[in-house]
């Protein structure tokens, strides 16, 4: 089986944030498509990012490990400040490449399209990164890779390749790699987007059991009824800025703002 | 090798006074050592040249002008001019430097020897064509399956190492099979700068028995039969190597017809 994660709800010893983003701006030419986001994770919380498309979800998401590089803020994993200068193209980037590479090892990404390597077996795709980044033996990182395959639902299939499976699978096992670094944090950039209707709920359910082993995590998502259960906070994004950030209960019942209330009516009615 | 001769003795004594057959079997031993050579002027570049390919690839994507305008001068050279004009270039070309003439057992050994000269004239070239492809190659892999290794916190090398170049190197497989098969044809060449190649025999054996059709033709079935080997080879190291396609349909395939393309565009030599 797989051990606990370092940090559950239990643990309130320490208080230091998962995650704390401050003042972050994200212009593409001329457009400013995040104005000034600031929040703060902490341990064991499960923030479903809501908002219709281009409001900045995924930007916002992917400018957390730098996968899109900021114009301006500050961000800290784990109390840890990432060390960010302007670049010559205007925008944010690391000062040491290796910082940053330590930053995204213990921040896990899960894509919307998976991004699996087709030319890795399943086993391979999970191990690689524990056996290059943490630099566990092979045999190590091959065994724990299995253990997560089996957690994830798809043991069996250790040796067949990306292509040969479903999307719902295909995220599962990307799910896994992304768990076998062990992260700190986990981010999922619409996780159930690009999967046909029958295969979300394994997916979800996976990520629902991440949840309740009080994993920190950031889900942009579409699925209302999944970040109603699941979140302890909501954040409503519009137009690059932070609407309304609440309790799923009040957000979901009672929203404050107008657009909120109107996201939810056209994405509640179906 | 002495079992060659006993066989071309015997095949002689089977087929006396039956021409062309007679006239094979007696120059069989030079025959198939041309065959050898030319394996090995083949086998050599091919491998020396993907070798070199791979630093003149990643060399070439560098976004840094200072970087990729070596490689690209380079292939631009390598690509637009006569594999003839090279290899005259290497084998009467270098003579011509007092410099290199004097140092010692690289001249003598190898600048000056037409069998070295064929093999570097030939690797470097074919790692101009291979280098391109690599190129292509690079920048197709998909750009999420780049960014999921940088999100796993992989460094550059890493990248590269374990995602970047074997994905390429499984997307080019195919078309470097084909530009193997190139270099076998372009190998004739060889035999204008004296090498005893399958060309270069077959052309001694014509000088002793004027029989130009039979003897042309004889080499036109061996080259075809050396191509067929490769072919072989490659479509096995191919399935082993790009196990993961076979199973399914899916893009990748559409992919490597994509580099495939770019590459019979300058393939016209």
């Amino acid at each position: 089986m797989i051990p606990a994660p370092e940090s559950t709800t239990t643990d309130t010893s320490d208080k230091t944030p998962a995650l704390e983003v401050e003042d972050l701006h994200k212009y593409f030419g001329d457009q400013e498509v995040l104005k000034g986001i600031s929040f703060t994770a902490h341990q064991g919380d499960v923030i479903s990012i809501l908002g219709s498309s281009g409001s900045g979800k995924s930007t916002l998401l992917r400018c957390l490990n730098l996968l899109e590089k900021p114009s301006r803020g500050q961000l800290h994993l784990a109390g840890e400040k990432l060390e960010l200068k302007t670049g010559r193209s205007g925008d944010l980037e690391a000062v040491k490449r290796q910082q940053l590479e330590a930053f995204r090892a213990r921040m896990g990404f899960v894509f919307q399209n998976f991004n699996l390597w087709p030319h890795l077996s399943l086993l391979d795709n999970v191990a690689l990164a524990p056996a290059q980044v943490l630099g566990k033996s092979k045999k190590q990182a091959r065994e724990e890779a299995a253990a997560l395959l089996e957690k994830v639902g798809l043991g069996g299939k250790k040796d067949t390749y990306p292509l040969q499976l479903s999307g719902g699978q295909q995220q599962r096992v990307a799910i896994a790699r992304t768990l076998a670094m062990e992260p700190k944090l986990l981010l999922f950039d619409e996780p159930t987007s690009a999967l046909d209707p029958e295969l979300v709920n394994e997916v979800l359910g996976v990520m629902r059991g991440l949840a309740k082993e009080g994993r920190t995590m950031l889900i942009v998502t579409h699925e209302m009824r999944f970040a109603r259960d699941v979140s302890s906070q909501v954040m409503f994004l519009h137009q690059g800025r932070i609407e309304e950030m609440a309790s799923p209960e009040e957000f979901f019942t009672n929203p404050r703002s107008t657009r909120c209330r109107e996201f939810l009516s056209s994405h509640l009615a179906g | 090798m002495d079992w060659i001769y006993d066989l071309s003795t015997w095949l002689q004594g089977m087929t006396a006074g039956a021409e062309p057959w007679n006239s094979y079997a007696r120059y069989l031993p030079q025959l198939l050592q041309g065959v050898w050579v030319t394996l090995q002027l083949v086998v050599l570049s091919g491998v020396v040249g993907i070798l070199l390919a791979v630093p003149l690839a990643l060399m070439r994507v560098s976004k840094n002008p200072w970087i990729w305008v070596l490689p690209y001068c380079y292939i631009f050279f390598f690509r637009g001019t006569p594999l003839l004009v090279q290899i005259f270039l290497v084998y009467y070309g270098l003579s011509q430097f007092e410099a290199l003439r004097e140092m010692g057992w690289i001249w003598d050994s190898v600048l000056s020897q037409a069998y070295w000269c064929a093999i570097i004239t030939f690797s470097l070239h074919t790692a101009a064509y291979i280098a391109e492809l690599f190129r292509g190659a690079i920048q197709s892999v998909p750009k999420g399956e780049i960014e999921a290794a940088m999100a796993l916190g992989l460094s550059r090398r890493q990248q590269y190492k374990k995602v970047i170049l074997p994905r390429a190197f499984g997307m080019i497989l195919p078309a470097y099979g084909n530009e193997v098969i190139l270099m076998l044809k372009g190998s004739a060449l060889a035999s204008t700068i004296t090498l005893l190649d399958l060309m270069g025999a077959t052309r001694n054996v014509i000088a002793r028995t004027y029989m130009n059709l039979e003897f042309f033709l004889l080499a036109g079935v061996l080259y075809l039969l050396i191509a067929a080997v490769f072919i072989g080879f490659f479509r096995l190291l191919e399935n082993w190597f790009n196990a993961h396609q076979h199973a399914t349909h899916l893009s990748t395939r559409q992919l490597d017809v994509q580099v495939q393309d770019e590459h019979l565009k300058d393939t016209a030599r």
